[in-house]
């Protein structure tokens, strides 16, 4: 087999910010082997990222030495609980540049919109006046993207069905970016809110917020970011952002799955009613009525997953030490470099913008004559963790008029070996499938 | 390299030039499934003569296995009674689900001729769905394309 590639010239490996060896060894699982003792390269952080061993430990020492449900009971390992909880929530309040009375501990991300969107319809039928403010109904609008990943697109067409609003949403240009050319007819005075993602979890895309959340506070809409793929990968600081709602999920941030958070301006997740009720969200309970807590905790019905978020809190903690614009500095690398390498095969075509230009590390690609599963198979085959399909955004594939596409996405641990690992496992896939460089027509 | 058990030469003929490819009529059903994890689609029609499966039909995108899957099943189906089909296709759903047992692929090599190809295929969870979404379709038109023809009798 002959290999007619040259090297492309832009493709150079510039000193990562991060030491990736000193930074592997503290993951655990990248330390084991798959496909009969093939090293892991795991380039699926997008999906979900490994734990370091301080988030393992933060866990492990909150059930060995600590568990108990807080805010309820009088023992001391209940005062123990209830304080660790609370540290956690200042500790990742912090993170994203928020006071601890503005940060809800969900599910997930999923749940955390899921929350808004039911609050805004809970909001109609409320009894307590003060809980109407935001009421979304018939002659209102939500404005989503085409680019949203469907946890940011399904809770609010389901709003819409609920209520009678209408879903409006900002298209997509041919790179890969928002077309914000309608963004002040598709943004009107009928907008009740705008929900975007401040990084596309398939295109890699970073989302130009600042004339969004502009046009809509000229309306009066309120704005909130899907940070599932931006909080992990680069500094979010909620004062700049300008928005009212900021969610994300700890498992794509070095942190355990089973929680996520909703960051809420507290004036406006104050004129919201509860989407989940139950203990430990109520005021007072009686027969014929209750009344609830102010928030956080009027959102935050039923006994927490206390050890995850004390988990993510020292998950926060493992980025803040190695510094988040030392981490996107280092994603930015690999990126740049990734897709130069990437690009200079024929045949493989990026879905996204091509450069690093407002764009994170999530680097979709299309590769002639084989389909993104097969690529897959074959790198896994050779021990290469990445994501086929659709990846939870259907209507960008279909934007792009692609099946599905081959994802790779980078974090702190992953180095220029990864990469080269990727390209290499690219060409054996058009090797195995007979769509080498030297065979493409 | 495990990757020669999963794509057999067969398996990668039958996606390079599918047999029985592309829609056509007469059809008493048509039917379209997707798999919803990664999208993959086919449309499928089933044309009957009595009970006899005189046509198989279809268009789809997906991945070589799901491809290659529909072609080889288009012969395998072909003349057989829909009950007989229907038999066929739980053999290849018992393949599916060998998780690579090449006991289970020999006895079924004679009933299954080019799909037990697909036995490999079977130690890859996440591929198995891929090879079985055209028998579900195919599972699916034919109920319909036989409560059809009973309705016009």
């Amino acid at each position: 087999m002959t290999e007619t590639v040259s090297r492309p010239v832009g493709a150079r490996q510039v000193p990562l910010p991060l030491d990736v060896e000193a930074i592997r060894a503290d993951f655990p699982i990248l330390s084991r082997t798959v496909r009969d003792g093939k090293r892991l390269v795991y380039l699926d952080s997008g999906a979900t990222s490994q734990k370091p061993t301080s988030v393992l430990d933060a866990e492990r020492w909150f059930y060995e030495n600590v568990n108990a449900a807080p805010h309820r009971g009088a023992h001391q390992l209940a005062e123990e609980a209830t304080a660790a909880y609370e540290a956690a929530r200042t500790t990742i309040g912090a993170f994203i540049g928020a006071p601890e009375n503005e940060v809800v501990f969900t599910r997930n991300s999923t749940e955390a919109i899921n929350l808004v969107a039911y609050a805004l319809s809970n909001a109609a039928t409320a009894k307590e006046p003060e809980f109407r403010r935001y009421a979304v109904g018939q002659g209102d609008e939500i404005v989503v993207t085409e680019m949203e990943h469907h946890a940011n697109l399904l809770p609010w067409q389901q709003l819409c069905e609920r209520t009678g609003a209408t879903l409006r949403w900002l298209g997509l240009t041919d790179d890969g970016r928002l077309d914000l050319s309608d963004l002040a007819t598709v943004v009107n005075e009928r907008t009740k809110l705008v929900a975007v993602t401040q990084q596309s979890n398939i295109l890699g895309t970073i989302n130009p917020l600042g004339d969004i959340v502009a046009r809509a506070r000229e309306v009066g809409a309120l704005v909130l970011v899907d940070g599932a793929q931006s909080v992990p990968h680069q500094r979010v600081d909620v004062t700049e952002l300008g928005a009212d709602f900021l969610v994300f999920s700890g498992h794509k941030m070095l942190g355990p799955t089973g929680v996520g958070v909703l960051w809420g301006r507290y004036d406006v997740l104050d004129a919201l009613p509860p989407f989940l009720t139950g203990g430990s969200m109520i005021e007072v309970v009686r027969m014929e009525g209750s009344t609830f807590m102010p928030p956080p905790q009027r959102f935050e019905a039923g006994v927490p997953m206390t050890a995850q978020v004390i988990g993510l809190a020292a998950a926060a903690e493992y980025l803040q030490r190695l510094g988040m614009d030392a981490v996107q500095a280092h994603e930015e690398a690999l990126t740049e470099y990734a897709l130069a390498e990437l690009q200079a095969i024929p045949g493989v075509t990026v879905i996204g913008p091509p450069d690093t230009v407002a764009r994170g590390g999530a680097i979709s690609f299309t590769v002639e004559g084989v389909h993104p599963h097969d690529v897959g198979q074959v790198l896994d085959d050779l021990g290469i963790a990445v994501r086929v399909g659709h990846h939870c955004a259907w209507p960008v594939v279909r934007r792009y008029g692609v099946p599905a596409t081959t994802r790779a996405t980078f974090y702190v641990h992953t180095g220029y070996d990864d990469v080269d690992a990727l390209v290499e496992g690219v060409r054996e896939a058009q090797r195995f499938f007979g769509v080498a460089p030297s065979e493409v027509k | 390299m495990q990757l020669q058990s999963m794509y057999q030469d067969i398996i990668l003929d039958h996606y390079r030039n599918p047999h029985g490819r592309g829609l056509r009529d007469p059809f008493e059903a048509e039917v379209h499934h997707v798999n919803p994890t990664c999208g993959d689609e086919v449309t499928l029609r089933v044309h009957l003569e009595g009970e006899t499966i005189a046509d198989v039909s279809y268009e789809g995108m997906g991945c070589s296995i799901s491809q290659a899957s529909v072609s080889a099943m288009y012969d395998l189906v072909i003349g057989k009674s829909v009950t007989e089909a229907m038999h066929t296709g739980e053999q290849f759903m018992t393949l599916m689900q060998s998780k690579g047992n090449a006991t289970v692929a020999e006895e079924l090599e004679d009933d299954l001729e080019d799909a037990v190809a697909f036995a490999g295929v079977s130690k890859y969870p996440a591929r198995v769905k891929c090879a079985l979404m055209s028998w579900m379709a195919l599972k699916d038109a034919s109920a319909r394309a036989l409560s059809t023809t009973n309705e016009a009798n």
